[in-house]
């Protein structure tokens, strides 16, 4: 047996492996895309990208349903597009083992919202495990699977960005080799969820769920650490580790399984202890059931419900009730500087466009990619983003209460891989009901803000085989969109061209962008010799191509009270040629 | 072994090989057999943003990130983010910080200036700092990317572990054909 320091999604990749999963399917989403992208290197295992995480699950219960096990893996906003098939498939329940991984986002490090999937949990009717560090994420992957088949239900494991990529050292075992070979098996009264069926399983459902809440009373995952009687803390996940970090000498009640709750061993413990605290991160999720049990409790009181904790800010919870120091003031302040935001890369095949559509004083709604960064100054061309393909359908639902001459200032902006995830629904029916709007495809071959993944239109799959591209042309005009054109986004003056003729004409239009995301392979950073530069004699200081926010492009001020000039790093340039195009006295070559 | 643990903090800008960086410290305090863990955030916030990983190592770790004011030593890859990071940081700490500044947004823009005086202001804070020149060190081993492993062998310097523990580390962390170049380079920062 070895050691490996392994982050929490490679661990669960290992867990998914040992455990003798067959296929595992995802949409990429921070902080979950490493694990599939880690469960690929096991060729015992089929893993693959879907084109949104309902597709993924589908495709996982299809596996568990021929008898293979089976894992879908997705960020937690992803468990929304989900949610369809996962409510139902608590009904059916599983033939192999299946779990669902969601992974967290307290803090919204690369989040719309920090929404708490603990919640579908109790929603769905199903059994959710918290590990707490990486060794954890391995091994409850494993006991999932066995919880799924015992108890003929999905299980979802919960992450969250800190247990997802933080790392710490576990011990790898073998893969299992005893489970039985898939094979179709009919069933429908279990597997087809007409009403009369339906009606069957859902007391079967409520009666698993009480089972499940009676097992976890002893299920080893759920574990009393009993040290001085004086605090009492119910925790789960990551947030074990802080109340560990802070309060060495407290009673700890660690859930390895969140839903549903072993109420005795929680009556037993709040028994043992002389002030009860559930301390957890969003939600009152567990606080609430342990109150409607009855006991007293102190958590959302003392703890925040918005963003992640961390040990400063339980410090700071227990020293309101005085039960701990209060963390002292910074030894150091750093004082105002200036911030350092997120930025397109230098060379991003979208900056010209949102340069664009900036000067046109577009009213552009967004979606979720590296495009999302149009919003930051000085491009601020981004007025809505709310979720995966919510582009299209918000740009054709705004243009129906809008006088002409404003709908024709309205562009969705969406990115490929987004497109294909849940836009083309969008774009179908803006096409069908012939809403005025226009639409950018962005399309940079890959699923970029992620770490650029493959999908349905790059021409390859997770483990690197070409597969069919999808035509996106055709596919706009199959839609019903009569109106497709093809641009280059470095190209400044066919940008604008295209954008003006299409926000003009009163039908849906499609416009497609094809420059690849400067960050693929053969799509190199840094072309020596090919640096833009910038003829000081000829620089006027008109700033023109600062409005770019390009991070290449710096402007230098003169010492001597004069106006300053440009300066291109040519470590950084890439030689888009875009700064170029908007220099009106030829002054970067 | 005591039940001290070390917390360290490393800072920089998004796409300066940070995460690479922090791999390579964990593998080191696991060779030299210790409790490790380790959190940083991926992502949105690496197009170009402010990065902080942690990396902590003892006889046995709790919490994957750095207490609040408990950070021990800080390894910089970038003057700004370094000190941004100094509040995360307890009286006394150590500090390795790369001499390369990269201009944030405002600062391009020429909205903001980036402070010149950096080096100076961190010296104030903290006595034990060290200021390395990663670049030019790393063009003297034979390649300018090797810079994080000059860094690495500045840092090597104020932890407690064997050099042939390091060593061990790099071999498994860095491709064959590169490593000899960066063991160079970790002994010109090892040197300073």
């Amino acid at each position: 047996m070895s050691t490996a320091v392994l982050s929490g999604n490679e661990a669960i990749a290992r867990g998914a492996y040992e455990a003798g999963v067959r296929v595992a399917s995802a949409y990429p989403g921070t902080p979950s895309t490493e694990i599939l992208e880690n469960m690929v290197r096991y060729p015992e295992i089929d893993s693959s990208w879907a084109p949104n995480e309902k597709v993924a699950l589908e495709v996982a219960i299809g596996a568990s349903f021929g008898g293979g096990r089976a894992i879908a893996c997705m960020k937690h906003v992803g468990v929304n597009v989900a949610a369809d098939p996962l409510f139902t498939l608590s009904y059916t329940g599983v033939r192999g083992g299946l779990v669902l991984v969601a992974a967290d986002d307290p803090e919204m490090h690369s989040s719309q919202n920090e929404q708490d999937s603990r919640n579908y949990a109790k929603f769905a009717k199903l059994p959710m495990l918290e590990p707490a560090d990486s060794r954890e994420c391995k091994e409850f992957t494993r006991l999932a699977f066995e919880l799924s088949e015992q108890f003929d239900t999905p299980v979802m494991l919960r992450s969250c960005t800190r247990i997802s990529h933080g790392k710490s050292l576990v011990e790898l075992s073998e893969r299992v080799s005893d489970l039985p070979e898939p094979k179709l098996v009919k069933d429908p009264p279990k597997l087809v969820m007409l009403p009369g069926n339906a009606r069957v399983r859902h007391p079967l459902v409520e009666e698993r769920t009480l089972k499940l809440s009676e097992y976890g009373n002893s299920f080893a995952v759920n574990r009393a650490e009993m040290r001085s009687a004086k605090i009492g803390v119910i925790c789960a996940g990551v947030v074990y580790q802080y109340v560990r970090e802070v309060l060495p000498d407290a009673s700890v009640l660690k859930l390895g399984m969140v839903y549903p709750l072993p109420k005795t061993l929680i009556r037993e413990f709040a028994a043992k202890v002389d002030q009860l605290f559930v301390i957890e991160e969003l939600d009152p999720f567990i606080e609430e059931q342990v109150r409607a049990m009855g006991l007293t409790v102190t958590g959302k009181e003392i703890v925040p419900l918005c963003g992640e904790l961390s040990p400063g800010r339980i410090r700071t919870a227990f020293a309101k009730v005085g039960l701990a120091i209060a963390p002292e003031s910074p030894a150091f302040t750093s004082g105002q500087l200036p911030p350092r935001p997120p930025n397109m890369c230098p060379g991003c095949s979208h900056r010209g466009l949102f340069y664009t559509l900036n000067r046109l004083n577009a009213y552009v709604t967004g979606d979720i990619g590296c495009y999302t960064l149009g919003f930051m100054p000085p491009l601020n061309a981004m007025d809505t983003c709310i979720c995966m393909g919510a582009s299209v359908s918000n740009a054709s639902g705004i243009v129906r209460v809008l006088p002409p001459e404003e709908q024709r200032r309205v562009v969705g902006v969406i990115g490929d891989s987004t497109f294909l995830h849940t836009g083309l629904n969008s774009l179908m029916e803006m096409a069908y009901n012939r809403a005025p709007a226009t639409v950018v495809i962005l399309d940079n071959r890959t699923t970029a803000m992620t770490g650029r993944q493959e999908n349905p239109a790059s021409g390859f799959t997770l483990s690197g085989e070409a597969a069919a591209e999808i035509d996106l042309v055709a596919l706009c005009r199959a839609l019903g969109v009569r109106h497709v054109r093809v641009i280059d986004p470095n190209d400044l003056d066919a940008t604008r061209k295209a954008l003006e003729e299409e926000m003009a004409r009163p039908e849906p239009s499609v416009i497609i962008t094809n420059r690849p995301c400067c960050l693929l392979k053969g799509e190199h950073r840094f072309k020596p010799g090919e640096a833009m530069e910038v003829d000081q004699e000829k620089c006027t200081g008109c700033r023109a191509c600062l409005r770019l926010g390009c991070p290449a492009i710096e402007w230098q001020p003169a010492p001597d009270g004069k106006r300053g000039k440009a300066y291109i790093d040519p470590l950084l340039c890439n030689g888009c040629t875009v700064c170029q195009q908007l220099c009106k006295f030829n002054a970067i070559q | 072994m005591s039940d001290m643990i070390t917390n360290i903090l490393l800072v920089g800008v998004g796409g300066q090989g940070i995460l690479l960086a922090s791999e390579v410290l964990a593998e080191t305090f696991m060779l030299a057999g210790f409790d490790v863990k380790k959190s940083e955030i991926h992502g949105m916030s690496q197009r170009g943003g402010s990065v902080v990983s942690h990396v902590r190592f003892g006889r046995k770790v709790f919490s994957p990130t750095v207490p609040e004011g408990e950070g021990d030593l800080l390894f910089g890859f970038e003057l700004l983010e370094a000190y941004r990071a100094l509040p995360l940081l307890r009286s006394g700490a150590k500090v390795v910080v790369n001499d390369y500044r990269i201009p944030p947004p405002s600062v391009l823009l020429g909205q903001a200036t980036y402070p010149d005086d950096l080096v100076e202001r961190i010296r104030a804070g903290f006595a034990d700092s060290l200021l390395v020149d990663g670049l030019h060190l790393a063009q003297q081993a034979g390649d300018a990317r090797a810079a994080n492993t000059v860094l690495l062998g500045a840092v090597s310097t104020r932890l407690p572990i064997d050099e042939t523990v390091w060593q061990e580390a790099l071999a498994r962390m860095v491709p064959k054909k590169a490593l000899e170049i960066n063991r160079k380079a970790f002994a010109l920062g090892r040197a300073l």
